[in-house]
């Protein structure tokens, strides 16, 4: 616990100082801002993920109710996040076939349901800030983490437009979009905290879980000790 | 352990004493008892893996059925859980019939707890034209036949093709059929007067 | 055992005593088996192997009412069981961390029986019988490695039963056979989960219980090396270093259990991928037979057997060689009883020659199970003047020559070794 606060201090202190220093350039070497008790954050990512993700990505693997574990009711579930009619109780599919979709970007777009466990929350976190223009790709889009990406910038319109400085490896942002760098930088955060808590909805139950057990086997330990040394008694 | 007590000096272990023997006693028996908690609190998982589980509750989830197209006299079958439901859209002749045959009944006063609280009426509906129930026998789980042809001696109902049990249109079960109980009717309610939802009442989702 | 006596009990115990030998078994095993009273904390590990084993059968029962063993179902399957299943995800995780913790406790039990020398006259056969435990113990992890159909999964089998066809002439053919397809496939998978969940189970089973049932025949080794049997109280036959099993043994691993739950349940429940040890990142990418993920490894179990695959070089185009000395370096185990021709079984009487081959040999097994898990070019090249060989590899062959020099040059150093003079009765 004092490990992950110590992190999540250092790298908005890395942040702040790096923006401070330098102002246009972006940043993609950071922590995820990962934290499952912010609500909001959680809330504002399943919004952002059902509105720019959902369209081409499926989570096939979640249920839309297992949004209840991040405070939402299977009403605002039903109101906000579905659009197709779905029922709360079905997992996040996409409609699109996966062979079309080869055929259109060259590659499946993958599953997401699990996709933080695959690369890592601070990976995600750093692909979604990461586009650049590159006009060589079919797309006109590369991506520093993630090279020859199939995936056009989807968030072009929110980020703005990003340029790679060859000589640098630095990014920088040429056009601004309709979100400021930092309100951009929340946005991905969240998404990425909502793309980590889908990875694994049950990982803060089984935290609290771990707490209990292993509490129970320490009292377990005092009374097995104590009958071990009884019985050795007899041992001479 | 009791049996045949060794002491020995030049053995490697002796006899505890009638003290120690007591004070072990309790231990194990504590050890016993926190570890029998242990081992249901592990159980708990395991047990509870073979309960229904999120896909099968979602695939159970209430549906919802349009019966507007549903003629008097007519019978549909709505299909929930998997099992059938049927929906029966009962003649004010029908009607008239079911409340004559209460003597040939198992349970016509509906005691045995086999419908909603809110079925629980001479017509064993909510609206008394349509009678909804489980298409599942509750002798062993065959689903009975429609057999609505009224002659002298019956006045239209369902007979199992297993082992013969006969219900009424509401669902009543006869005497002499093995089926012990009423056919069960499922929690539903009205979204319109035209749309029925299966599989959740009213009072559940207040 | 052989001071088994007939008691006549009452009732229903005396029933079934007369058709079934309930009694004189729990006194053959538990209440009249002496065990040496100076075990120290390596006695665990028998126990605690049992206890795992246990918690795998029952663990993989529950999993194999969710699994689907095939190509389409299996990864969504294992998802499935992770969040739709109620408590999948504790079982599932069990499993997984039992896995690893039965090569820890495996590893740890083995090395208890090296130091001490339990292989040694007269429990060559409990020594057999263990290195066929193991043997079946990595099958078992192999075949049920495969079974998330992750892409870590599919490319560790591919590169494994590729392995067999660098046998001479029937090598191709050989392991298409054990795919069943020309690629790793959902035949393959079928038949795995086949292995997995059944037929070696009941060899392991089996073996397990050879194992004990050798063990209590000769009686168990201690610390001391000293033979309980060879002094034995004349009135009642009882060896005086000797102590009856339960209630000592079983309150003492007691402690033992309960101890290796907390760890076990602390991995369980707040670390379950144990930095990518036990379950593996790419492993939560569907298997894809058209991309290899960028760098594949075996479980950290399985790593120093295969860094001595990496290590040795092809002959010619072989790579039958290196196949040869991986097989060799886990068969290797079976031959200890005959290769010790030392005086003394426990390292505590041996003499230093001895300690430091046995240090050699733990470090390059550590440094070969290190090696096996990262890219055999991590530490980069030597200068021209070694040919630019990568430095890993050179390292990994040096290991490997000190892994094999263990075993051959036993007989020498251990007959050489200047031992200590063994006390008649354990030490307490």
């Amino acid at each position: 616990m004092m490990k992950r606060i110590f992190l999540q201090a250092f790298a908005s202190l890395s942040l702040l100082v790096s923006g401070v220093a330098m102002a246009n350039e972006v940043h993609i070497d950071v922590k995820a801002p990962i934290n499952m008790s912010d609500k909001a954050s959680l809330q504002r990512g399943a919004k952002n993920f059902v509105n720019y993700c959902l369209n081409c990505h499926s989570a096939n693997y979640m249920r839309y109710n297992r949004l209840q574990d991040i405070g939402l009711t299977d009403k605002q579930i039903k109101d906000n996040l579905l659009f197709a009619g779905e029922k709360v109780g079905e997992t996040m599919r996409v409609s699109m076939n996966p062979k079309d979709a080869k055929k259109w970007f060259g590659a499946a777009p993958p599953d997401l349901s699990v996709e933080v466990r695959a690369r890592g929350a601070d990976w995600v976190y750093a692909y979604l800030r990461s586009f650049y223009k590159d006009d060589t790709r079919p797309t006109g889009w590369n991506n520093q983490v993630f090279d020859k990406v199939a995936m056009p910038h989807v968030l072009y319109e929110l980020q703005g437009m990003q340029v790679l400085d060859h000589e640098t490896h630095t990014l920088k942002l040429e056009k601004a979009g309709k979100l400021s760098p930092e309100e951009y930088d929340q946005f991905a955060g969240d998404l990425t905290n909502f793309l980590a808590f889908m990875a694994e909805p049950a990982k803060q139950s089984r935290l609290w879980i771990g707490v209990v057990v292993v509490l129970f086997l320490s009292v377990l330990l005092v009374l097995v000790k104590k009958i071990k040394a009884e019985y050795w008694k007899d041992i001479r | 352990m009791s049996e045949n007590k060794i002491d020995n000096n030049s053995l490697s272990f002796c006899q505890p004493s009638e003290v120690d023997l007591q004070k072990r006693d309790f231990l194990v028996k504590a050890t016993a008892a926190t570890g029998a908690v242990g081992v249901a609190a592990v159980a708990v998982p395991f047990v509870g893996s073979m309960l229904p589980s999120e896909r099968a509750k979602a695939a159970g989830a209430p549906v919802e059925v349009d019966i507007s197209k549903l003629k008097p006299g007519e019978k549909m079958t709505a299909e929930w859980r998997g099992q059938p439901v049927w929906i029966v859209r009962r003649t004010p002749e029908m009607l008239a019939k079911l409340v004559k045959h209460d003597d040939q009944l198992s349970d016509p006063n509906l005691e045995v707890p086999q419908q909603p609280e809110y079925c629980k009426n001479k017509d064993r509906s909510i609206k008394p034209e349509f009678a909804v129930m489980l298409g599942t026998c509750t002798h062993l789980g065959c689903s009975p036949n429609d057999n609505f042809a009224v002659t002298a001696e019956w006045d239209g109902g369902f007979v199992c093709p297993c082992h013969g049990s006969k219900f009424d249109l509401s669902g009543r079960v006869f005497k002499g059929s093995p089926a012990p109980k009423n056919l069960l009717i499922p929690p539903h309610q009205y979204l319109t007067d035209t749309t029925l939802l299966i599989g959740e009442d009213k009072k559940a989702e207040a | 055992m052989a001071t088994t006596k007939k008691t006549t009990a009452a009732g229903v115990l005396g029933w079934v005593d007369a058709r079934f030998p309930l009694t004189s078994t729990i006194k053959g095993h538990l209440t009249e088996y002496y065990a040496p009273k100076n075990f120290n904390f390596w006695y665990f590990f028998g126990s605690l192997a049992l206890l795992v084993l246990v918690l795998q059968i029952v663990t993989g029962i529950f999993l194999t009412m969710n699994y689907k063993p095939d190509a389409e179902l299996a990864f969504a399957s294992v998802e499935y069981i992770m969040r739709d299943v109620f408590g999948g995800n504790i079982i599932r995780y069990m499993h997984s961390t039992g896995a690893s913790m039965f090569f820890v406790v495996v590893y740890l039990h083995m090395f208890r029986g090296i130091i001490y020398g339990s292989y040694r006259t007269p429990r060559e056969l409990i020594w057999l019988f263990g290195v066929g435990i193991f043997l079946v113990l990595m099958g078992e992890a192999f075949f049920g490695y495969l079974l998330p159909w992750g892409q870590m999964s599919y490319w560790g089998a591919q590169v494994i039963v590729n392995l067999f066809s660098t046998v001479p002439f029937i090598g191709p053919d050989l392991s298409e056979w054990l795919r069943g397809d020309y690629l790793v496939s959902d035949a393959t998978l079928n038949r795995f989960f086949a292995f997995h969940v059944i037929a070696l189970p009941l060899v392991l089973l089996g073996l397990v219980a050879v194992h004990i049932v050798a063990l209590h025949e000769v009686g168990s080794n201690n610390p001391d090396g000293v033979e309980i049997k060879a002094t034995k109280d004349k009135a009642t036959g009882i060896p005086l270093d000797g102590i009856p099993f339960h209630p000592y043994y079983s309150v003492k691993d007691l402690v033992g259990v309960v101890v290796f739950l907390m760890v076990f349940f602390a991995i369980v429940f707040f670390m379950p991928e144990m930095g990518g040890y036990f379950l593996e990142a790419n492993n939560f990418v569907p298997a894809d037979p058209l991309k290899t993920p960028a760098h594949i490894a075996p479980v950290w179990y399985f790593t120093p057997y295969y860094s001595i695959l990496r290590a040795v070089p092809p002959i010619g185009i072989s790579q039958f060689p290196g196949v040869v000395a991986m097989g060799l370096s886990v068969v290797a185990f079976a031959f200890l009883p005959w290769l010790d021709k030392s005086p003394v079984k426990s390292i505590r009487y041996r003499g230093s020659l001895y300690k430091r081959w046995l240090a050699a040999f733990v470090v390059s097994f550590v440094i070969l199970g290190y090696l096996g898990t990262v890219p055999g070019d991590i530490w980069g090249q030597f200068g021209p003047w070694l040919g630019r060989a990568d430095r890993a590899t050179v390292l990994a062959r040096v290991c490997s020559v000190v892994y094999f020099a263990f075993f051959v040059l036993m007989p020498w150093f251990t007959k050489k070794d200047q031992t200590k003079p063994v006390p008649e009765r354990v030490t307490y």
